[in-house]
């Protein structure tokens, strides 16, 4: 890294209680007359993790389970209701001077989802890379934006040529690709994957999960990646949290949860991948819809779907405590009610 | 980028395509760049200047046009001071097309910066922008022209209301016309800025008003020109409405709306042309550029391609 950073020796991003509320009520005039009550979205209902440098932290669950969310809290889209969001020892939260702010912000950026909304249809792509190094004042004369900007294209695997023409003359891929120069251009050290895959064809996921791991490799990257496509997490992460509405409900490396899941919801997760060695063994089809995160079940928020629910998980809300190796927030595996499950996992 | 490239890219366009399939569209739009063209070079194409009291003769007033007995010294007629026609409609159109343009260049501005501002800012800033806007809609645009122009008129004198009457003009037909602009960039930016490369841009840590201008403006502009050259049409009409009215332009910088009043007068005594050639060539303007904001409306909707 070019840059003297302040490189601290614990994690590169810690959430702490990291809690996220919307507030979806109808408006003032609705509620008085027609007695509606307030609606508060629990998007994000405490969420703790350590993402330690060059790991890739993988976040998956259920649409509507707050993944997105806690992406956009880390990078600062949202502030958080409750809770801290920490970058190299750093609280985001703090008040800062907008040099300072600028200095963290040049050290983490963001891939989006949607390919064909996350890039301005009017700038050209050359312009769209350039940005952030303007943005930050990375360059210092034209000479140096333009080679750099080349020097990105290359690295995503495009042409200088591309530069002068406008994203929709590029296809999916070729999109998201330019979503990752343009994030790769401030020459960060940690990036949020907001669902980079999703929105692409089959062939062209692996193609780009193939160029992330090798941009990781190549610059030490640290990522946190938000998706709910199981066989992807898989390819990419080194660990995984498991969301359910809101919170955190598994958090293990991707070997030992992909092979000794210990919560109910991951073995249902696990259960949805298809595979081709059906092995015979019983899989439990999902049941039901993640509840709404207005109104959430009392106690274990996934008590209603779960098939091992007791009286205490209707009512006490588990807590992550850790198990050889990860954590988990489950009554059951706590009391030793579930036993463990082998499973075999091969990707693809 | 060079300019070769600049010219295939464009002739390759959709608009362009949808301008070559339309031949009433490339005829108004022939008809206005007509119309321009004689306006801008009005002072080579007149055979008189109008607005020079010392190039005029009272002895010429009332001259019928060439095919009706006049002469070619007054192609079109003659005006109640011997004014020729021709001359004067084309330096009246200069005024139309003037006054008309500034109209929309400054609605728009006002327009734009509302609506950007109660679109991004929301909150009480967008309640009370929109709200005088809606109260602002529930008038006719000519009533608020009227108004803004009465009140004028009520605090300076007349003299120096001649003097500043284009400007007032101006300022109340803007005033009447900015709502509609406000209105299409509020509800484009409120789709515009939950879009992810605004999130981008936010990442990256850029001020609110350099996203604005830098990302949402350019993403809003296509319904913007639509409506600037529809509303063209409606600001001239405005003004033409309000000189017939008598509270316009002064007779002696007239414009097509104030020829059309002082031929009014005449219209019964015989003398047709005056009020006649200039309602022809205002409704020919306001026309082609009506059909020329059709289209392009037409063009830049996907949905109707």
């Amino acid at each position: 890294m070019a840059d003297a950073v302040t490189t601290t020796s614990g994690p590169l991003v810690r959430l702490k209680g990291l809690k996220r509320y919307f507030d979806v009520s109808p408006p003032l005039l609705a509620r008085v007359i027609e007695r509606k009550p307030r609606a508060i979205v629990q998007a994000v209902d405490g969420i703790d993790i350590e993402i330690a440098r060059g790991e890739t932290f993988s976040l998956v669950g259920e649409s509507g389970c707050g993944k997105s969310t806690v992406a956009r809290l880390v990078v600062g889209l949202y502030g958080p209701t409750e809770g801290s969001v920490e970058f190299d020892g750093m609280d985001m939260q703090e008040r800062r001077s907008a040099a300072e702010m600028s200095v963290i912000r040049r050290r983490m950026q963001m891939i989006f989802q949607d390919p064909f909304a996350s890039l301005n249809p009017r700038w050209r792509v050359f312009d769209i890379i350039a940005e952030p190094i303007r943005a930050f004042g990375l360059a210092n004369s034209t000479d140096e934006i333009r080679d750099r900007v080349n020097e990105l294209l290359a690295q995503v695997r495009l042409t200088a040529a591309d530069g002068s023409k406008y994203p929709h003359e590029f296809s999916g891929g070729q999109r998201q690709r330019i979503s990752i120069a343009r994030a790769l251009a401030s020459k960060p050290e940690f990036l949020v994957c907001d669902e980079p895959t999703s929105a692409l064809d089959v062939s062209v996921q692996a193609q780009i999960l193939n160029l992330m791991m090798d941009l990781q490799r190549e610059f030490g990257l640290t990522y946190l990646f938000i998706s709910h496509n199981l066989a992807v997490v898989y390819h990419i992460s080194t660990r995984v949290g498991v969301m359910y509405l809101g919170r955190l409900v598994e958090v293990a490396d991707t070997q030992s949860l992909f092979r000794r899941p210990r919560h109910p919801y991951t073995r249902m997760l696990l259960d949805t991948i298809p595979d081709l060695e059906m092995t015979g063994r019983q899989r439990a089809p999902v049941a039901g819809e993640v509840p709404s995160p207005i109104n959430p079940p009392s106690g274990c928020a996934f008590h209603p779907r779960c098939p091992h629910a007791n009286e205490r998980c209707k009512v006490e809300r588990p807590n992550l405590s850790s198990l050889d190796g990860g954590s988990v927030a489950c009554h059951a595996v706590e009391e030793g009610r579930l036993p463990m499950e082998e499973r075999t996992y091969a990707a693809g | 980028m060079s300019l070769r490239d600049r010219i295939g890219r464009a002739a390759d366009s959709d608009i362009w395509f949808s301008f070559k399939a339309s031949p009433v569209t490339m005829v108004a739009a022939g008809l206005t760049a007509f119309i321009f063209l004689a306006a801008l070079l009005a002072p080579l194409l007149a055979v008189q200047n109008p607005y020079d009291p010392a190039s005029l003769n009272l002895s010429d007033a009332m001259k019928p046009p060439v095919f009706f007995g006049g002469d070619w010294s007054f192609p079109l007629g003659s005006d109640d001071q011997g004014r020729d026609l021709y001359s004067t409609i084309l330096y009246g159109t200069r005024m139309s097309l003037f006054v008309g343009l500034c109209c929309v260049v400054v609605a728009m501005v006002i327009g734009i910066t509302l609506g950007l501002v109660s679109g991004y800012v929301g909150g009480a800033v967008e309640a009370v922008i929109m709200r005088i806007a809606d109260v602002q809609l529930t008038f006719p645009a000519i009533l608020i022209a009227l108004l803004i122009d009465g009140v004028v008129r009520g605090i300076i004198s007349v003299k120096r209301h001649d003097e500043i009457a284009g400007f007032v003009i101006i300022v109340s037909i803007s005033l009447s016309l900015w709502v509609q602009y406000a209105r299409t960039v509020r509800g484009s930016v409120l789709v515009e800025r939950n879009k992810e490369y605004v999130q981008a841009a936010r990442v990256i840590g850029l001020s609110r008003w350099l996203i604005m201008i830098r990302h949402v403006l350019p993403n809003v502009m296509g319904p913007v020109m639509v409506i600037a050259t529809i509303n063209l049409g409606v600001a001239i009409i405005t003004e033409a409405t309000l000189s017939f009215l008598g509270v316009g332009l002064p007779a002696t910088q007239p414009s097509l709306g104030t020829l059309i009043r002082i031929g009014n007068e005449y219209l019964n005594s015989g003398e047709w042309w005056i009020t006649i050639f200039p309602g022809i060539t205002l409704a020919a303007l306001v026309l082609a550029v009506n059909m020329l904001g059709d289209w392009l409306r037409d063009a830049l909707n996907p949905k109707l391609r």
